[in-house]
C-alpha cells in the first residue's frame, strides 16, 4: 500500500485484537441505546471443552468389544436414594428444562415426542406444565423454580420427578426474563400476569434461603408427593464441589450440573459470557464431592452445557456423570437456526447459526415464539422424529466409543480412558495431558 | 372427630391419612395434637376437611393447600400456606417469614404479626394480618389482596405487579414501583369483605391502598435500580 500523494509505503491497517469489530459494534450499540444486550443461548466464547479430551481406546492392556455386535448397555436409573419410584431411562441423554413461553406449545410437544420415542425424559421450565408436554412425555421432570409460575400440587403429583432449580449455567446467580412480546393470552394466564408485560423470573426462591431451609423444602415436597418422586437439584457451574455437597446434604436424589455453555431463553449477554465456569471444569469437582460423601452413583449426577454428540456424552460419563442433558442441541435438532430460513434470518439482521434473539419472539423456525403464524412453520410430529433420530445417533456414538474402550455399559467408562490435549483441559478435567501421566494440580505433585 | 398425635404417630402417617380423604369423606374434622414445631404439617391437602392444630408448627404448615380449612392454635414457622391454591388457613399466633408465599388462591388469616416477606410473589391468595408485617412484604406480588391491620415494614410491595395492598397503620417505606393509590368505593367494598372473612373488626375507611405504578412492566433503563 502506498501514499496517494508521495508514493511512499504506508503501514498496513491492523484491526485491534482488543477492540475487534464485534467489540466496537457492541460499544456503538450500547452508546446508541443505553441498554445492555439481551439474548438467548449460552456462552459463545471459546472455552476448554470436551473437544480438548480424547479417548485412548483399547490396546494390549484393554480388550475392546466388537463394534455394534456385542452388547453395550445405555440404561440409567435416576432417583435411587430416597424416591420410591425412581426414573428408569433407556439412554443417558435427557432433555433439559425449557419453558413454555420461551418455546411454543408445539415445540414442547415435539420434545416430548422425541424424548419418549428415544426412551428418555423431558423437562418443563419456568411457566408451568402444559398438556402438550405431559401428554407426549412418558417421563416428565417438573421444574420447581423461584418464580413458581404455574406451580400447583396436581402437576407435582402427575410428574415423574421434581427438579428444584437453584441456578443454571448460563446465569448462575441470575433470574430470567420473558419479554412482553412473547406473553400471549395463554402464557399470561399460566403465569397469573397481565398480557404483554415483561415477566421477571426471580433469581432466588421466595420461601427458603440456604441448605438448611432447602432440606425442609424437600421434606415438604416429598410429603406432598408421598415420597414417590425423585428430587433433582439443579445448580449452575459456579462452585461445583460445595454446591454438590450441599445439595446432597439437603437430600437430593439427583444433582444436575449446568456449565456456562448451557443455554437460556433470555438474559444479559454480559452475564452469559462472564459468569460461571465451563462444564469441563465442573464435572470432576462434583464427582469428587459425591465420592467424599460416599454418594457417587447413589446420588446421580446429570451434567449439561454444550453437549453436542455421542463423544461428549461418553466423555462426560467417563468423568463420572450418570447422564447428560441437552437443550440447545435439542432445539437445533428440531430445526432451530436451520439454513433453510436464511432469508428470514437475514431480514432480522442475523444469519442461520448465529440467531439468538429468542426473546423477541420472531423465530423464523417457529420454535422460540408464540406468534401463531410462525408457529405454523413447525410440525411437532416431524420435530419429534428428528429429535429421536438425533438422540439415537448420540447414543450409538457413545456406545461405539465405550466398546472401543472395552466397556459393556456407558457407566463403565472411567477417567483413565481419557487424555487431555491441552494443559488447560488437563487442569480443569483432572485428566492427564496426552503423552504424560500428569495434570496440573495432581495430588502428589508440587506443580 | 379424628384425633392424631403427631409426636406418637409421625409426620408421614399424618399426611398420608389426610391425603387419603376424598371429597365425600365422612372424616371431616381432624385434630392434631403435639405438633411441637414440626415441619410440613398438613401439606398438600385436597379435600373439604377441617384440621385443628393444637400448638405451634414449623416450616410450611398447610403448604399447597386445596379446599381444606386449617386452624393453627399457636404460631407458625416460615412459609405457612406457601403456594396455597384454595381453602383457608387461620393462625391464632404469629407467622414467621414468607407467609402465603406464591399462594394462588384461598385465604390466610394471621391474628398476630407476620414477619418479613409476607405474601412474597403471591398469585391470587388473600392474606389478612391482624397485626404488623415485616420488611419486603408483597415483593413481586402478582395478584390477590394483602390486608394489614397494623404497620408495614420497609420496602412494601417492591416490584409489585397487580396485587392490592391495604394497610391501616404506617408503612416504613415503599419498595420500587409501589405507590399509594386512591381508595375508591369498589376497593372499600373489596376490603370490607376481606375484613369480614378475616374476622377483623377494623373499619375499611381506616386503610390506605397501595399498588403498582406499572413503570417496571416493560423494561426501561431509566427505571432500573
Amino acid at each position: 500500500m502506498k501514499d496517494d500523494t508521495t508514493g511512499a509505503p504506508r503501514t498496513m491497517p491492523i484491526q485491534s485484537a482488543t477492540f475487534s469489530n464485534p467489540v466496537n459494534a457492541e460499544i456503538r450499540r450500547a452508546a446508541a441505546t443505553g441498554i445492555y444486550d439481551i439474548r438467548g443461548g449460552g456462552a459463545k466464547r471459546k472455552v476448554p471443552h470436551f473437544d480438548d479430551l480424547l479417548f485412548l481406546g483399547a490396546s494390549i492392556s484393554r480388550y475392546p468389544l466388537e463394534g455394534y455386535r456385542e452388547k453395550c448397555e445405555t440404561s440409567v436409573t435416576l432417583g435411587t436414594r430416597f424416591a420410591s419410584k425412581p426414573i428408569e431411562l433407556d439412554i443417558p441423554v435427557t432433555i433439559a428444562g425449557m419453558s413454555f413461553g420461551a418455546l411454543s406449545g408445539p415445540a414442547k410437544e415435539a420434545l416430548g415426542r422425541g424424548a419418549t420415542m428415544a426412551g428418555t425424559s423431558t423437562t418443563t421450565g419456568d411457566g408451568g406444565m402444559t398438556e402438550e408436554e405431559r401428554g407426549h412425555s412418558n417421563k416428565l421432570v417438573y421444574q420447581y423454580l423461584p418464580s413458581r409460575y404455574g406451580m400447583n400440587p396436581d402437576d407435582l403429583r402427575r410428574c415423574d420427578a421434581i427438579e428444584i432449580v437453584v441456578g443454571q449455567g448460563a446465569k448462575p446467580g441470575g433470574g430470567g426474563m420473558l419479554l412482553g412480546q412473547k406473553i400471549s393470552d395463554r402464557v399470561a394466564e399460566m403465569r397469573n400476569l397481565p398480557k404483554g408485560i415483561d415477566q421477571r423470573s426471580a433469581c432466588r426462591h421466595p420461601d427458603w434461603t440456604g441448605p438448611d431451609d432447602l432440606e425442609i423444602k424437600i421434606l415438604e415436597l416429598r410429603e406432598i408427593t408421598n415420597w414417590e418422586k425423585p428430587i433433582y437439584i439443579k445448580v449452575g457451574g459456579a462452585r461445583p464441589y460445595f454446591d454438590t455437597t450441599l445439595a446432597v446434604k439437603a437430600g437430593a436424589d439427583v444433582v444436575v450440573l449446568d456449565g456456562m455453555q448451557g443455554g437460556t431463553a433470555a438474559t444479559q449477554d454480559v452475564f452469559i459470557e462472564h459468569v460461571g465456569q465451563p462444564i469441563l471444569a465442573c464435572i470432576r469437582e462434583a464427582v469428587r464431592a459425591l465420592q467424599d460423601l460416599d454418594m457417587h452413583r447413589e446420588v446421580q449426577l446429570i451434567v449439561s452445557g454444550g453437549i453436542r454428540n455421542g463423544a461428549d456424552v461418553a466423555k462426560a460419563m467417563a468423568m463420572g456423570a450418570d447422564a447428560v442433558a441437552i437443550g440447545t442441541a435439542a432445539l437445533i435438532a428440531l430445526g432451530d437456526n436451520d439454513p433453510k430460513w436464511e432469508a428470514d434470518y437475514n431480514a432480522l439482521g442475523t444469519t442461520a447459526g448465529a440467531y439468538d434473539d429468542w426473546h423477541e419472539g420472531q423465530d423464523p423456525a417457529g420454535i422460540t415464539t408464540q406468534d401463531p403464524e410462525l408457529m405454523k412453520r413447525f410440525d411437532p410430529i416431524e420435530g419429534g422424529r428428528r429429535l429421536n433420530n438425533y438422540l439415537k445417533v448420540m447414543t450409538l456414538e457413545a456406545q461405539t466409543i465405550a466398546r472401543a474402550c472395552g466397556k459393556n455399559h456407558l457407566h463403565n467408562l472411567e477417567p483413565e480412558d481419557l487424555c487431555a490435549l491441552t494443559l488447560e483441559a488437563a487442569a480443569m478435567a483432572k485428566i492427564p495431558l496426552a503423552g504424560t501421566d500428569w495434570y496440573p494440580g495432581k495430588p502428589g505433585t508440587t506443580y | 372427630m379424628q384425633t392424631f398425635d403427631l409426636e406418637a404417630q409421625g409426620l408421614r402417617a399424618l399426611n398420608s391419612a389426610l391425603h387419603a380423604q376424598s371429597a365425600d369423606t365422612n372424616q371431616t374434622h381432624w385434630e392434631i395434637v403435639n405438633p411441637k414445631g414440626s415441619h410440613a404439617i398438613a401439606v398438600g391437602l385436597d379435600a373439604p376437611i377441617e384440621v385443628d392444630i393444637k400448638g405451634s408448627t414449623g416450616y410450611y404448615c398447610g403448604g399447597m393447600n386445596k379446599q381444606a380449612t386449617l386452624h393453627v392454635h399457636g404460631s407458625v414457622g416460615p412459609g405457612t400456606a406457601e403456594n396455597m391454591m384454595s381453602g383457608m388457613i387461620v393462625v391464632e399466633g404469629d407467622a414467621s417469614q414468607y407467609a402465603g408465599a406464591t399462594g394462588h388462591g384461598g385465604t390466610l388469616v394471621i391474628k398476630g404479626n407476620a414477619s418479613s416477606r409476607c405474601g412474597i410473589s403471591m398469585k391470587g391468595i388473600d392474606i389478612i394480618v391482624h397485626g404488623n408485617i415485616g420488611h419486603m412484604s408483597a415483593f413481586m406480588a402478582q395478584s390477590g389482596n394483602l390486608v394489614v391491620c397494623g404497620d408495614a415494614g420497609d420496602a412494601l410491595g417492591d416490584s409489585l405487579y397487580e396485587a392490592r395492598l391495604f394497610v391501616r397503620g404506617s408503612v416504613k417505606s415503599l419498595g420500587a414501583d409501589c405507590i399509594e393509590k386512591e381508595m375508591r368505593p369498589e376497593h372499600i367494598a373489596i376490603l370490607e369483605e376481606l375484613l369480614e372473612r378475616g374476622q377483623c373488626d377494623a373499619k375499611a375507611s381506616e386503610f390506605k391502598r397501595y399498588g403498582s405504578a406499572r413503570k417496571l412492566y416493560n423494561f426501561n433503563i431509566d427505571n432500573a435500580y
